[in-house]
């Protein structure tokens, strides 16, 4: 089932890479860099069936990443929503020149 | 290729379809909280999948650390900013925004087109094909992660708890407020 799983792993990562260009909203774009990184995850899975143990330890790794992403990302967001009350992208471009 | 009974892959393509339809409703759902929920599904249907890869506790991780805890910090935040309602402007980019993403996904499909013809690379990496379940059978389910984990990878597994720590000081400076960090 090696096709199988690459195969799925690469259409989410295509449905959140999709998720990330077309969104405005910040929340839903973190969200859709989860479900990359879970394609993500399914490909080491997949292939630790052929290349032995290390790619399921690195799925622990990248879900630390995750974690650590996650908290950090939302700590932002708490602290953009608290100056300008939105999240969507079109009124956080201060960054721009 | 391997023999599968038709149990098995009736089950993993359920799965799997249940996953991309979830993943698409998720990226086009406008309210956050919705969104978030649909991704909880895909996240379900991929712990499903990860057991049926021979990778139980990576399953059971998937679905405590991720189904669980991540995706209650983002609905923690998703309802602690009151976003939970679908915000009256679309948020969805405009044409331009459109095509670029159906471009990129057609080429990144592209390149799994091509790759799925070629098959992996059999090299001295391969190992055999019931070395895994000669591993769980022999360690157990956690054992054959943690064994790895703790004695090749031991340093990348104590770099973690740096990276956490950073992550956990990088929060509560980023989320305090103002007036305090001012004095």
């Amino acid at each position: 089932m090696l096709a199988e799983s690459l195969g799925l792993s690469a259409i989410l990562f295509v449905i959140g890479v999709i998720g990330v260009l077309t969104r405005r909203n910040a929340i839903i774009i973190f969200l859709c860099v989860e479900l990359m990184l879970n394609a993500v995850n399914l490909t080491f899975v997949a292939l630790s069936r052929y290349y032995g143990m290390g790619g399921q330890v690195f799925v622990l790794f990248v879900m630390t990443v995750a974690a650590a992403e996650a908290a950090v990302g939302l700590a932002i967001i708490i602290s953009i929503f608290r100056h300008k009350q939105t999240v969507d992208l079109r009124n956080i471009n201060v960054m721009k020149g | 290729m391997d023999n599968y009974g038709l149990f098995y892959q009736f089950h993993f393509y359920l799965f799997g379809i249940i996953a991309i339809v979830a993943a698409v409703t998720f990226v086009t759902r406008k309210s956050p909280v919705a969104a978030a929920m649909w991704l909880v599904v895909v996240m379900f249907c991929l712990a499903a999948e990860y057991v049926m890869l021979d990778a139980q506790f990576i399953a059971a991780m998937q679905v405590l650390l991720y189904a669980g805890a991540i995706m209650v910090i983002f609905l923690f935040v998703i309802m602690l900013l009151n976003l939970g309602e679908a915000s009256d402007i679309a948020d969805v980019r405009g044409i331009w925004g459109k095509l670029l993403a159906g471009f990129v996904g057609l080429v990144l499909l592209a390149e799994v087109g091509v790759l799925t013809r070629t098959g992996i690379p059999s090299g001295k990496f391969v190992v055999g094909r019931d070395y895994l379940g000669a591993q769980l059978a022999r360690y157990g389910a956690v054992g054959a992660v943690a064994k790895p984990l703790y004695q090749d990878y031991a340093l990348a597994f104590e770099l973690t708890s740096v990276l956490l720590l950073v992550a956990i000081s990088g929060a509560v400076i980023l989320g305090r407020k103002e007036s305090t960090s001012a004095r």
